[in-house]
């Protein structure tokens, strides 16, 4: 079967900077896999490099087997690569209804139609309503989203990746700054993503890695340093002492 | 309420909607002797509304959309002086020019900073200013274009000096041109326009293809503007360098900055504002004004651009909200 996402010596440099070397990388279709590293290692520029916010310096990158490393952000979305941001990337006074039926709507198609009046597309409407029902978004979907709690706001990060249904999911922390009591409720939602999409997740909390990942990739000072399942990973000596090693003394 | 209810109310008419245009066809008996002060306010609210498309919907600050004002109004005295005298017509091929123009110049706009934007725009609007300056032979450079002369509107409504009928002419296409820029913003592409302004890198990051939809709107916006620049050459019968002047292009800001950007409103209320004070100020003491648009300018480099225009909007909402027929 051919690999959701493969990477071929991607490389980003930022003047002098080497973010991302080097980096040959597979996500097997419809896997959990865990992108770990200590901060810095360039997880987040890796994303970028794969979603098309940033452009590689060297490298190639196949989805599904067809070269994506040229394609424009919007192009990779409509191939099935949807993701979440680290610092929230959200449309403040939009609300959440207006943000979903955004993503699906595109999806649709029927994002440039300018005559049709904003909420005469039953079919837009009920998908997302459907998808704001699953992030638990339902009774807030009417407010801006500049005033929903932060936390609710990390579920609509998540929901409008979701809304774009894509195949290829990148989750850039996900539960990053959510306070504990709200925490199971984003983690709930990572557990329960369908079965189908494959995920790619970068995540500090290594509790959640492991009992969510069953490959681990470890990324340090840009470079892939290990690949494996997470009982390999999380024995391998080096790995201890350059990351978890780190992450227990921290 | 329901997804579809709470999107559908937002496109809905309310009553205070319903009242400013009765207020600006009441306008036309209410001050009989001050129709063309009517109809300057018209053609500005176009302007001004031309720009609020691309700045209150699409986030593009521009310092030179006379460019595109100024190519719809050469093109109207032209049309007419050469082709032919009707007005529609000349109306219709000036906002076709100026569209083009409008997408061409629209490619420069895609990417950079407001700074640049600015810099881009008001560049535009220099070069067309000079070209009309230099090529005297058709356009009449400094002196003006001479020998603009209209025929009745359809072969059917004679414009008189008293502009009566310049003013429902201008108001009545300010009024469709109202119509259709409220279809487009209530409508997806509207809405995917407010997205790319507020966050273009989660716009992309959903499947919007933001350089398309700025492309579209920047031109639509340039049509507008050369229906307005068009307007004012039909309605005057003259053409002057002053239609592509930089002051033109801020005062259409100013005019935005004082209505708010971002609820189609905006332009026309800060049009009729602008120019009753502009009106009235410039017979009380032609200094006082310029004091007060250097005032202005400076409130607008010192509070900023966005928190500028948030006050009016937001003075706006409160009052609306004890309007009875708004529902919120």
């Amino acid at each position: 079967m051919t690999a959701a996402l493969e990477t071929f010596g991607l490389s980003k440099a930022f003047g002098g900077f080497q973010a991302v070397s080097d980096v040959s990388l597979t996500v097997e279709q419809g896997s959990r896999h865990a992108l770990i590293g200590p901060n810095g290692a360039g997880k987040t520029t890796l994303i970028n490099l794969l979603t098309g916010v940033l452009k590689p310096t060297s490298g190639t990158i196949l989805l599904e087997g067809q070269p994506i490393t040229t394609l424009p952000a919007h192009e990779r979305v409509r191939r099935g690569v949807a993701r979440t941001f680290q610092v929230n990337q959200l449309f403040p006074d939009l609300t959440p209804l207006e943000t979903v039926g955004l993503a699906v709507s595109e999806r649709h198609g029927g994002g440039s139609s300018w005559w049709r009046r904003l909420g005469s597309d039953s079919g837009v409407l009920d998908e997302a309503a459907d998808v704001l029902t699953r992030m638990r978004l339902s009774d807030v979907m009417t407010v801006p989203t500049s005033s929903l709690p932060y936390g609710k706001q990390r579920l609509l990060e998540i929901a409008v990746a979701l809304a774009c249904r894509p195949r290829l999911l990148l989750l850039d922390e996900p539960a990053a700054g959510v306070p504990e009591g709200e925490r199971h409720e984003i983690l709930d939602i990572v557990a329960g993503l369908p079965a189908e999409v494959t995920v790619l997740l970068i995540e500090h909390d290594m509790d959640l890695v492991f009992s969510f990942a069953n490959r681990i990739s470890v990324l340090v000072q840009g470079r892939l340093f290990a690949d494996g399942t997470p009982g390999v990973v999380g024995n391998d000596p080096r790995v201890r002492t350059v990351y978890l090693g780190e992450e227990a003394d921290g | 309420m329901t997804p579809a209810g709470f999107l559908l109310g937002k496109s809905r008419w309310t009553l205070p909607e319903l009242i400013f245009w009765a207020v600006a066809i009441g306008a036309y008996f209410a001050f009989p002797r001050r129709h063309l002060l009517l109809n300057e306010i018209a053609v500005l609210g176009l302007f001004a509304l031309s720009l609020d498309l691309i700045l209150g919907y699409a986030g593009i600050v521009s310092l030179g959309h006379a460019a595109f004002f100024g190519a719809g109004a050469y093109t109207a005295g032209l049309f007419a002086k050469h082709v032919m005298g009707e007005p529609v017509t000349g109306l219709i091929v000036s906002a076709g020019v100026s569209a083009i123009l409008g997408f061409a110049a629209s490619f420069m706009v895609l990417r950079g900073t407001d700074l640049t934007r600015l810099m881009v725009t008001l560049g535009v609007a220099l070069v067309l200013y000079e070209l009309a300056n230099h090529l005297d032979w058709i356009t009449g450079g400094a002196d003006g274009m001479l020998g603009v002369v209209m025929k009745p509107i359809l072969g059917l409504f004679a414009f008189n000096f008293r502009g009566s009928t310049a003013y429902l002419y201008s108001l009545t296409v300010l009024f469709l041109a109202f119509l259709l820029a409220r279809r487009v913003v209530h409508s997806p592409f509207g809405l995917s326009l407010r997205a790319v302004k507020e966050n273009q890198l989660r716009a992309s990051s959903v499947g919007i293809a933001p350089a398309r939809r700025i492309v579209a709107i920047y031109t639509l916006a340039a049509a507008y503007a050369g229906t307005a620049g068009a307007l004012l050459t039909q309605t005057t019968q003259f053409v002057s360098l002053e239609v592509l002047d930089f002051t033109r292009s801020a005062d259409a800001l100013l005019v935005l900055v004082i209505g708010g950007a971002g609820y189609l409103y905006g332009g026309l209320i800060g049009a009729i504002v602008f120019k009753l004070l502009k009106d009235a100020l410039s017979i009380a003491s032609p200094a006082y004004w310029l004091f007060w648009m250097g005032i202005f300018l400076v409130i607008l480099v010192l509070v900023g651009r966005d928190r500028l225009m948030g006050w009016p909007r937001a003075a706006a909402e409160r009052i609306a909200a004890y309007l009875p027929g708004r529902k919120r």
